[in-house]
């Protein structure tokens, strides 16, 4: 399996994210992320509910890009039912970060100071109720040291120091992976700690492209695709490669 | 029953300066945009927008129109960010209050529901908290003691939503997917223009949709218009879809002063019809580019 491409790696480390999430609604946002989802309902978890991209709920699994063509409709999530749900905890997302430290606190919202920002991004959006309400972990396309910074200028999504001074009963930010590694918050304190490396990747490598120290103690590789799961990816779930673009071999 | 149509004119009329105005929708999606235009034209200032954003903000941002903008995200969906929002929030000169989507939700509930906050967990433990001064949390009077954010009501003035046919009376019927917010809108405002692809008659609204797709009763709606495309640019599915050329065009035109000249004078210099005729000038344009490279 030495053709293996990071963007598959990438792909079966999300989907190992969703393995234990049960009956809930799956938010992926992002290719590879979307790839994790739709490979987890046809391995580890069979009860995911997967959308369309807008309010159709799909009892199968369409191939990427396809939208709800073919696919059998099994329910109706428009976004008022997904507000309200991800309060009611069914729901587990995975999503993206502009920036995000070593407590998991992760900036959407913008760059620099409040009155006049450096960069104004697209806002808080849900973040700050996903994550003070149900599971939620981030992909990071591009694992560098101005997304993983010593402290983020927005916390959208509250991280795990914040959320323990707050006493958040439903917090629960478990992974981050990336186009490098897959990190969870299992060093002191919650911080942030490296769990494993890709193929090809090394500890240093990583560490020389986070804004911040790593704890790093066991990193093992990260795990590679069964030759079921690219069979999967390859033909069922994304046979147009969408991945190939957020993730380059 | 009372005949509430009214033209976008009409409606604009009835607006004041310093309003808070919401605005339906989400992202680039059902927007009144013929509405929106019709502020742009009129001289109306100091507004104080709330909305899920897309290029309604965008556009007002960029005449000038607003003092505030209180929203969830600010978003064109295909392309993420609105160049004009981003701008005039990068010049300092907007004044806004930033929420979780979740509150935006809770806020307008309890407006609708004439209470002065509603209780989320949203909010708690991020920044939001820190960058509205003003909220603040209550503890549950019950045996649990858990602190929770207490979301002011979001009371609106004005609350403007586009719907694919409406009757003459405010009826309402979205056929898309997804009714967005709408309903709640217009609940938590004070009065609720409805601009529609198409108005008729109440005995037809049911010939198009199902009885749930009739989502604004006339107990909200204070004036409806008929507009047709008057979502455009953003999507009125199953009307028609959202125009991505036209759009990447809008988007273009946050590049400079000068290319937001341009497209102001190109698009927005005349009235609703005038700008469908340049919208429609602009695709058979892009359509004799594309067959001048074929042959």
């Amino acid at each position: 399996m030495n053709d293996v491409t990071r963007a598959e790696v990438c792909a079966v480390a999300c989907a190992d994210s969703w393995a234990d999430a049960g009956t809930v609604l799956a938010s992926p946002i992002g290719i590879v992320p979307t790839v994790g989802a739709r490979l987890a309902k046809l391995t580890t978890a069979p009860e995911l509910l997967l959308t369309d991209g807008e309010a159709q709920l799909l009892a199968d699994v369409p191939p990427m890009g396809s939208g709800a063509d073919g696919a059998t409709v099994e329910g109706w999530m428009p976004y008022r039912k997904v507000l309200d749900m991800l309060a009611g905890g069914q729901r587990r997302v995975m999503m993206g970060a502009t920036q995000i430290d070593r407590h998991g606190n992760q900036n959407i919202s913008r760059i620099g100071t409040w009155d006049a920002p450096k960069v104004q991004l697209i806002g808080v959006r849900g973040a700050p109720g996903n994550t003070i309400n149900h599971t939620t972990n981030y992909w990071i396309p591009q694992h560098g040291p101005r997304v993983f910074v010593e402290s983020v200028d927005v916390v959208s999504g509250v991280g795990h120091d914040r959320a323990r001074r707050v006493g958040a009963r439903y917090h629960d930010v478990s992974v981050v992976v990336t186009d490098l590694a897959v990190l969870d918050f299992a060093g002191p304190e919650a911080t942030m700690r490296l769990r494993s490396v890709h193929p090809g990747v090394t500890v240093e490598q990583v560490q020389e492209n986070t804004g911040f120290p790593l704890a790093i103690d066991t990193v093992e590789q990260t795990r590679l695709p069964t030759s079921e799961e690219l069979d999967l990816i390859r033909s069922t779930v994304d046979p147009k490669d969408l991945r190939s673009q957020e993730v380059a071999q | 029953m009372q005949d509430r149509s009214t033209t976008v004119d009409g409606v604009v009329s009835r607006l004041r300066d310093g309003m808070t105005i919401g605005i339906g929708g989400w992202g680039s999606r059902r927007k009144p945009m013929a509405l929106v235009r019709a502020i742009l034209r009129s001289e109306l200032r100091d507004l104080t927008l709330v909305s899920y954003g897309g290029p309604d903000v965008g556009l007002l941002a960029a005449a000038g129109k607003l003092r505030k903008v209180v929203y969830g995200f600010v978003s064109l969906d295909s392309v993420p960010l609105d160049p004009h929002f981003r701008a005039a929030r990068q010049r300092g000169e907007l004044d806004v209050a930033e929420y979780d989507e979740g509150m935006v939700l809770a806020g307008l509930r309890a407006a609708a529901a004439r209470l002065p906050f509603l209780p989320t967990r949203a909010g708690l433990g991020s920044d939001v908290m820190a960058l509205n001064p003003g909220l603040t949390t209550v503890t549950s009077p019950y045996a649990d003691g858990e602190e929770l954010v207490a979301m002011p009501a979001l009371e609106l003035d004005v609350a403007l939503v586009h719907m694919n046919r409406a009757d003459r009376a405010g009826n309402g019927q979205y056929l898309g997917p997804d009714p967005y917010f709408d309903d709640l809108f217009c609940a938590a405002a004070a009065e609720a223009y409805v601009s529609c692809e198409q108005l008729v008659s109440t005995e037809e609204l049911l010939h198009t949709g199902p009885l749930p797709s009739l989502l604004l009763d006339r107990t909200h709606t204070t004036g409806v218009v008929e507009t047709p495309n008057g979502a455009h640019f953003t999507s009125c599915v199953p009307d028609h879809e959202r125009d991505e050329p036209f759009q990447r065009q809008y988007a273009a035109s946050g590049k400079s002063a000068e290319a937001w000249q341009e497209f102001r004078e190109r698009f927005l210099s005349g009235d609703e019809s005038d700008y469908q005729q340049a919208v429609d000038a602009f695709h058979a344009g892009a359509t004799e580019r594309q067959e001048a490279r074929v042959r």
